[in-house]
């Protein structure tokens, strides 16, 4: 038995071969990868969803303002629009929570809480968001969300491999994106998606997300990243709803990928994370940095500064 | 069989704000801590491209003197890094720089101090999502990743003589692990060189000690408990 993979195409044919869900696949594959046994790895796992459920529920009793008091207000006014009027919101209830629930973790990364990277920090959001408001819309248990959780890993395995999880190197796109490609896989199995389903799912929502830039004010993983956390959930559970509905990717996942690695290389590098470029150098973003006293060393941000390799063209 | 675990992906558990900024900075100070194997009494930090411009919005600073200070990416005292350090006796600078075009956005190069032996120097990138790789200790350019648990790195210096990638690969055969991968280089011949063994297993550390018994062996140092 073999459950090796490196592409979204392997794991479909895994999963054809051994008649198993995405989730078991990726299980077996980290069992093998780790020399670990089932219950090793979904006790680890299991670390990791209970770090997200305790950041959630920190930051919904124990609002914190982040140190440059740009994010930490947020999860209570959603929460209290959950509270009050659960019909009203344009996105249904499931949106709001998904809402809820990628904010209350992007606050809580924001005020140096204590997170599970998910694929990364910026946007560790999006899984929590999506799979905890989608438990609670379909009623499934503690164990598939796991499942779902080895689902999205899995996911995240082929963008890794094949292009990058990180802002400095891909932008936006590699992290929020990336987010979203998995989210979108793993609701989409929770709620019973063929393993095709799930990896057009990944790729609709992937490529809405394609040429995201990382230009975070100050330098802080605060603004945007926050608050697009919590859109981002939200449409992650569209992408899932257009895959469900039987609507495919006309790009299969892997191309998809292909070109997130080419558009990071073509995305300058003061659009990734940087802060040289985009919302950064707005006039609100420098009175936040000026009120901070924050200097994004290195940077003349009107020219060229030398010292950061920022201003020289990739080669593509 | 792939690079990742996907406890790499679906992870570290940690401190915000930052996977590359903060979470990979811990682990590479604690990398460096590790190569260097002793407790430093002052630590210089270079930071090149992405790190260099907004090390502060991310507490990339503070990440990086609590790895060296052996915290953990999850520990909450990585807030207060700058304090204990000053309680502990351990001096810090920050520079910012150009290492070259070469190296990845989020890269530094740590150099360690502690009066009596001799200062060390480590090169490593944060490649996202807390990951890291090692690109140079000291002279030597290398090229290993601190994955999560899944390799026991061991790294021997020694002098470019025969015999002594065998020397090494008989000793670590003899205790029944396998060798997953090998890198070997050498300043110059007859130098100093440096060989990267990864593990499947762990061997023992009086094993691994008794390797520093060789005259030609500079020092060996051993990489199993990297942060995940």
């Amino acid at each position: 038995m073999n459950y090796q993979f490196h592409t979204a195409e392997e794991l479909l044919t895994l999963t054809k071969k051994y008649a198993m869900p995405i989730h078991e696949v990726v299980l077996r594959h980290e069992m093998d990868f780790s020399h670990m046994t089932e219950e090793q790895v979904r006790e680890r796992m299991k670390k990791r969803m209970g770090v997200m459920k305790d950041g959630i529920l920190q930051m919904r009793e124990y609002p914190k303002i982040s140190v440059s008091g740009m994010s930490g207000k947020a999860t209570e006014k959603i929460d209290a629009f959950l509270r009050h009027h659960p019909h009203d919101a344009a996105v249904g209830e499931t949106g709001l929570r998904a809402m809820l629930y990628a904010l209350a973790t992007a606050e809580n990364n924001a005020s140096m809480g204590c997170i599970t990277a998910f694929p990364t920090a910026g946007s560790s959001g999006i899984i929590p968001g999506v799979l905890f408001a989608a438990q609670e819309k379909y009623m499934a248990s503690d164990d598939q969300l796991l499942n779902a959780l080895f689902t999205a890993s899995g996911i995240g395995l082929i963008i890794a491999e094949n292009a990058t999880l990180s802002g400095a190197e891909g932008g936006c796109q590699a992290e929020v994106g990336s987010a979203t490609a998995m989210a979108a896989a793993a609701v989409s199995e929770m709620r019973g998606g063929s393993p095709e389903q799930c990896l057009h799912a990944a790729a609709l929502a992937l490529k809405n997300m394609l040429g995201l830039t990382c230009d975070p004010v100050g330098g802080m993983v605060e603004v945007p990243c926050v608050k697009r956390s919590a859109l981002a959930a939200v449409y992650t559970l569209a992408a899932s709803d257009l895959a469900i509905a039987g609507i495919e990717s006309f790009i299969p996942f892997d191309q998809v990928l292909e070109a997130m690695e080419h558009i990071g290389r073509l995305i300058s590098p003061k659009l990734r994370e940087t802060s040289l470029g985009g919302l950064a150098v707005t006039a609100t973003a420098r009175s936040v940095e000026e009120k901070l006293g924050i200097t994004i060393n290195g940077a003349n941000k009107e020219g060229p500064c030398g010292s950061c390799a920022a201003c020289i063209p990739n080669e593509v | 069989m792939g690079s990742y675990s996907i406890f790499d992906i679906a992870g570290p558990i940690m401190i915000g704000p930052s996977s590359s900024h903060t979470a990979g900075a811990v682990k590479l100070g604690q990398m460096a801590r590790a190569l260097f194997d002793a407790t430093p009494e002052k630590a210089t930090f270079l930071l090149h491209g992405s790190f260099a411009t907004v090390y502060k919005g991310h507490a990339t600073d503070k990440a990086l003197l609590a790895g060296v200070m052996k915290f953990q990416t999850k520990d909450p005292r990585i807030k207060e890094a700058f304090a204990i350090a000053k309680e502990q006796g351990l001096a810090y600078e920050f520079q910012t720089g150009d290492l070259g075009i070469a190296y990845h956005p989020n890269t530094v190069k740590i150099t360690l101090e502690k009066e009596g032996i001799p200062p060390m120097e480590v090169v490593g990138s944060s490649i996202g999502g807390g990951n890291i790789e090692v690109k140079k200790i000291d002279e030597f350019d290398v090229d290993f990743r601190g994955a999560a648990g899944r390799y026991f790195t061991l790294i021997f210096c020694h002098k470019d003589k025969p015999g002594m990638l065998a020397l090494i690969t008989k000793a670590i055969a003899d205790k029944g692990a396998n060798i997953a991968n090998l890198q070997n280089s050498r300043l110059s011949k007859g130098g100093k060189a440096l060989t990267i063994v990864c593990l499947d297993s762990p061997i023992a550390l009086a094993d691994i000690l008794a390797f520093e018994k060789n005259d030609d062996m500079y020092f060996v140092r051993s990489l199993t408990s990297i942060d995940s």
